[in-house]
């Protein structure tokens, strides 16, 4: 590209077009504008295969009645065509409402609540000195290290009714605070898992412990690269820790939060692993979100419907790709070399 | 107050904040490490035994020899570790030539392959799962690990090749135009003097391919049956199911199964924070 330039302007260096020369050369046989091709077909082909042509088979196959007949290995029946039939039964049904609501509420609680942890954290880490910062991330990233499944099981030995540490902090607390807050004084054998609220209590909690530092450290690296002539200048002109943060530190760190902005809607969009272990797999309806109804639907029971199950995760797509596009749209922004 | 004295309050107060991110972060880390090493009668009790007194092997060994299910953990670890390597070895080849191709050439094509990269990872993978099921099902690879390794090649590859460019971007072209005039082939300078210098980088790539690979659940749940052939985190799922009160040997199979992941972790967070942000963060 640099030399095409030199060339262009009529540079008289005389080491370029001997370099240029010879670069056409190269490779026996395949011509160098095919080169980009060759290196790319491996991966294109794995992404076509694995990634694009089975969202286009969920879309069709979200058009047709999909049952045990059609995926058995011998002589399986064909699909048979039912037209808007799945997107019927899962509008009409109660549990996309249910699903539905468990998926936003969710999603609006957690991600908010992770943002907020996550921004505090990496403001506090900002400010700490160089050794108590690297022990807090190092801290902060065994959350974050946790496998998903290991993190369920943990947030549910932690929330146990009987052995659970979370009932005996909160046997702790004085029994007029506790009766004044909660309405009751003893929370031994209190369980956590049976009511969906509490449920999805403990399921955010989870989340939000797991994903806070990645947000934490993030901003952390966002805040390392604005000078610190910025903030003196702001000190001189009297402004307050507030106003900094308002007028200085969130306009320009304004790309890095609309990016963690849109990844954590996505990720704590689809939830699944969390959530199908807190809740002991499918049999728990109104526990659903929509990751775990269309789930359900499709490899719940004994009459697996891939069809129905085909139609939520449609619905659930069109959500998260109305979502992403702003993603890609600030990414192609400040991407440079995208384009 | 006198500023000095202010000024050493807010540090107190800031790193007794730390402190407290730190508890709650490290808590129940600690906690499942705790446990794993408790003897029963001090798992299953209303008060509070901070450590382990003393620490007891009994929950750790009765993994190893009696095992989560019907079989030893060791078996489960063991077919992880298979699936994560060979999906990490197989995509990091395709993601390598595949981000020399977007970093070092210009050609048709090329902004709408990182933009495909970038949507194809918003996707949810239940809404892959269910035409991959049909489709692993149709071809025979149906509870076969292969099937596993295969789509676990899928499912890491965009973001490989969307970090692995940077890698790529960041070594200095003039290295293999000098190559080039000394004579080297194509392949000459991509082995010699591309590759040894992308290399840290594709070693990071491939430790997040690779516990991607080793936490991911969904697809190890539907498309595996034979219990000889789970995955850890299907195992541990497993063991739940079997042995919901079972915390000692829970905990015990959790902890040795968050162990390669926290050594992986800390050796690449830097990393991995800059791949995921591309862009938005500068410096």
């Amino acid at each position: 590209m640099t030399q095409t330039s030199t060339l262009a302007r009529g540079g008289a260096d005389t080491s370029a077009p001997a370099r240029r020369s010879r670069k056409p050369t190269r490779g026996p046989g395949l011509s160098p504008r095919a080169v980009p091709y060759v290196l790319l077909l491996p991966g294109l082909l794995v992404i076509a295969v694995l990634l694009l042509y089975p969202i286009y088979q969920m879309i069709e196959m979200s058009f047709h009645k999909v049952g045990l007949r059609q995926i058995k290995a011998v002589n399986p029946a064909p699909a048979e065509f039912v037209g808007l039939d799945n997107y019927d039964s899962v509008l009409g049904s109660p549990l996309f409402w249910s699903s539905l609501r468990n998926t936003v509420v969710f999603a609006a609680v957690t991600v908010a609540l992770t943002l907020i942890l996550g921004t505090l954290v990496g403001l506090l880490l900002n400010r700490l000195g160089g050794k108590m910062s690297t022990f807090v991330v190092v801290g902060i990233m065994a959350a974050w290290a946790t496998p998903p499944t290991a993190q369920a099981v943990v947030w549910k030995w932690l929330f146990d009714s009987d052995a659970g540490v979370v009932n005996w902090l909160l046997n702790l607390l004085p029994d007029w605070l506790s009766r004044l807050l909660f309405g009751r004084s003893d929370w031994t054998g209190e369980p956590w898992f049976n009511d969906t609220s509490t449920l999805y209590f403990v399921l955010i909690v989870a989340v939000v412990w797991a994903s806070f530092p990645f947000i934490a450290v993030s901003v952390l690296a966002g805040l390392k690269s604005i000078p610190s002539e910025l903030y003196e200048a702001a000190k001189m002109d009297g402004s307050g820790p507030v106003t900094t943060f308002r007028r200085i530190t969130f306009p320009l760190l304004k790309p890095v939060f609309s990016v963690l902005v849109v990844l954590s809607i996505i990720w704590d969009f689809k939830v699944f692993t969390q959530l199908y272990l807190l809740a002991g797999g499918t049999t728990n309806r109104d526990a659903f979100n929509l990751s775990l109804w269309s789930y359900a639907e499709a490899f719940g029971g004994s009459a697996p419907k891939l069809g129905l199950g085909a139609a939520i995760a449609v619905v659930l797509t069109v959500i998260l790709l109305l979502i992403t596009l702003v993603y890609v749209r600030q990414i192609v922004k400040t991407e440079d070399d995208i384009r | 107050m006198n500023p000095l004295a202010r000024r050493r309050l807010v540090q107190v107060a800031l790193n007794a904040a730390g402190l407290a991110v730190f508890l709650f972060a490290v808590f129940p880390v600690y906690w499942m490490v705790a446990t794993a090493f408790k003897p029963n009668d001090q798992i299953f009790t209303t008060s509070f035994i901070p450590f382990p007194s003393p620490p007891s092997l009994d929950h750790v060994q009765r993994v190893f020899t009696k095992g989560v299910g019907e079989l030893p953990i060791w078996q489960y670890l063991l077919n992880s570790t298979i699936v994560a390597l060979s999906a990490v070895v197989i995509g990091a080849v395709f993601a390598l030539l595949a981000a020399t191709a977007v970093a070092r050439f210009r050609f048709r094509f090329r902004t709408s392959f990182l933009i495909l990269l970038l949507i194809v990872q918003m996707v949810p993978a239940e809404a892959l799962l269910i035409p991959l099921f049909t489709m692993v099902k149709r071809i025979g690879l149906y509870d076969q690990m292969l099937g596993l390794i295969v789509i676990n090649v899928g499912l890491t590859l965009p973001f490989s090749v969307w970090m692995l460019r940077t890698f790529v971007s960041a070594v200095p072209k003039e290295l293999e135009e000098a190559a080039w005039i000394d004579g080297a082939g194509r392949f000459t300078t991509f082995w010699r003097v591309l590759f040894p210098l992308v290399a840290p980088g594709l070693v990071a790539t491939s430790i997040f391919a690779f516990i991607t690979t080793w936490n991911e659940f969904v697809f190890a749940l539907t498309l595996i049956n034979d219990q000889g052939k789970y995955t850890m985190p299907v195992a541990l799922n497993y063991f739940v199911g079997q042995r919901s009160t079972d915390w000692g040997g829970i905990m015990a199979a959790s902890t040795l199964m968050t162990i390669p992941v926290l050594v992986f972790f800390l050796l690449v967070q830097r990393r991995m924070v800059s791949g995921l942000v591309a862009g938005a963060v500068k410096g």
